[in-house]
């Protein structure tokens, strides 16, 4: 029956790591930018929300209210302002811009933060902890399993937006040919800002929910990135539904592996990673495995 | 009345002098047919005049307004529609979808999913395809669908037919004539002389980024097209 359990908690864990993948994949596959500080950005967040909680004693979950716009216009800022200068001058610019990003702001954080790691489960009361009866061996938790709910909601919200509404289809068509979207009247510059706030406000939920469930420093980023990185190269750059897929898939192989032996669970994660990336290299190179129209990785 | 005036426009692609000093105007209601060999300078020309290409030197005139530097995307919304060489479709959306997002950010006016499928008979069991399954003709189709879609003053056409079967290029020309006897104004670049010559009302002809011969379509003989096409005798310039 722990295997039950654990195949549970390991689907649940996929939730988060979904939602944290989320941004990145929804920045590459419209962008074509691997946003290194996409992690830090998700702790910026969990800062932003503590700074809130602690101070004025209101709930994170109305705190976020406030901060996931704050995010949205940081995302659309770091494009107006960084990212798309940083694209002009070639492919990789970007990849260093964002690398540089992500270290200003953990030492951002880190000076006015301290090096103290916090956590927001202590403002969310119970809900931390409390967790749900499936049988009577068989429990999940609350939390773990509202992250789930969400991330589903988000993702496949997400699908739907760039489907069937005019701004999701003006999305996908500058993903897809940003020279022919401009010809058919999208303004392109506008698109991908909209699109970096999207992302980066979705890495701020997901900061938000890992400071719920899990303490964070100012250097806890780096690390949520590679779990965001290794979830969407799992499910395939650039597809929303693989990249649900590809949080859960990692989230059972470090359930399993911490299992299996209690210093697993990060191991076992990196292989199931590198496993799956081998393969996608075997079987011709890093190509994106479905998912959105549009939303693909294309030959550069 | 001048719908489109350009004015010694340049355009270079790096050192590359890809548009030298060209002049012309197209009326409403007009169908001018730019010809030229491969290199000519008609597809950067036609870019510049969408906005998708910055020129270097000389004017744009729409509607006797500069739109010179209004780029490709605020350009549409003035009229001003192009049809890219290679069709160049989102091949990831169905062939609906391709027509939906050109009009959200069209004009207002008559053309609709609907009108577009009557003027394009063959995209009426197709709209929900994906564009990449389309045939060559169906691509083409849909690609002028869709500039129709954001209902333009002046429709830019670069090279119709190139890479069709022959029974592609007639079902696209016969929707494209109907377009220009509905009174539709049309820029149409062609390597097909023949062709070009039966549906405009009149030519231009580029040779080397520059224009080597204008003039009425009705009195411009084959011959002497092909002659300012290749270059093979110093082409006046026509003044009618």
């Amino acid at each position: 029956m722990i295997w039950v359990t654990q195949l549970l908690n390991g689907i649940l864990l996929g939730g988060y790591y979904a939602l944290l993948a989320c941004g990145l994949s929804f920045m590459f596959g419209v962008m074509r930018i691997i946003n290194l500080a996409h992690g830090d950005l998700a702790i910026l967040s969990a800062c932003l929300v503590f700074l809130i909680a602690d101070t004025t004693g209101i709930s994170p979950f109305v705190a976020l209210i406030v901060v996931l716009p704050v995010m949205a216009l940081i995302g659309w800022g770091l494009q107006r302002w960084m990212l798309e200068r940083s694209l002009r001058a070639g492919v990789l610019v970007p990849l260093l811009t964002t690398f540089g990003l992500a270290i200003v702001i953990e030492n951002g954080l880190f000076e006015y933060f301290g090096a103290d790691t916090r956590s927001l489960a202590p403002y969310i009361g119970d809900f931390a902890y409390d967790s749900w009866a499936i049988t009577s061996n068989v429990y999940i938790g609350s939390l773990a399993a509202l992250i789930f709910v969400l991330a589903v909601v988000l993702l496949g919200g997400l699908k739907l937006f760039l489907t069937y509404t005019p701004l999701g289809r003006s999305i996908r068509a500058t993903a897809e040919d940003p020279d022919t979207a401009a010809l058919v009247g999208i303004n392109t510059r506008a698109v991908y800002a909209i699109a970096a706030a999207i992302a980066v406000a979705t890495a701020g939920l997901a900061g938000v929910f890992l400071a719920m469930r899990a303490v964070f420093s100012p250097y806890s980023g780096p690390e949520q990135l590679i779990f965001a990185f290794e979830a969407v190269v799992i499910g395939g750059i650039g597809s929303l539904s693989g990249t649900l897929v590809g949080g859960i898939v990692l989230g059972v192989a470090q359930t399993f592996g911490a299992q299996i032996n209690p210093q697993g669970f990060l191991i076992t994660g990196h292989v199931v990673f590198l496993a799956v990336l081998a393969g996608r290299l075997a079987l011709g190179g890093l190509r994106s495995r479905g998912g959105i129209p549009g939303l693909r990785t294309r030959p550069p | 009345m001048t719908l489109l005036g350009v004015e010694q426009l340049e355009a270079r692609h790096g050192l590359l002098h890809a548009v030298r000093g060209v002049t012309f105007e197209v009326a409403a209601g007009e169908t001018l047919a730019l010809v030229g060999a491969n290199g000519a300078g008609k597809t950067t020309l036609l870019r510049t005049i969408a906005g998708a290409h910055r020129p270097a030197a000389g004017r744009i005139l729409f509607e006797g307004a500069d739109v010179t530097a209004v780029p490709a995307y605020a350009r549409l919304r003035t009229g001003v529609a192009l049809v890219p060489e290679g069709r160049r479709l989102f091949t990831g959306m169905t062939v609906k979808e391709n027509l939906m997002v050109a009009a959200t950010h069209g004009r207002s006016g008559p053309w609709n999913v609907d009108t577009v499928v009557e003027a394009f008979p063959m995209l009426r069991q197709r709209l929900n395809s994906r564009a990449a399954n389309l045939s060559g003709g169906e691509q083409q189709a849909t690609a002028i669908g869709r500039a129709l879609m954001t209902n333009p003053k002046l429709l830019l056409l670069d090279e119709v037919s190139l890479g069709l079967a022959p029974i592609a290029v007639e079902a696209v020309y016969r929707s494209l004539e109907a377009l220009i006897a509905g009174g539709a104004t049309i820029v149409l670049v062609e390597q097909d002389i023949g062709r070009a010559l039966r549906v405009a009302t009149r030519v231009v002809c580029m040779l080397e980024g520059r224009v080597v011969l204008q003039g009425s379509a009705k009195e411009m003989t084959r011959e002497r097209v092909t002659e300012a096409y290749f270059g093979l005798q110093h082409a006046r310039r026509a003044t009618w």
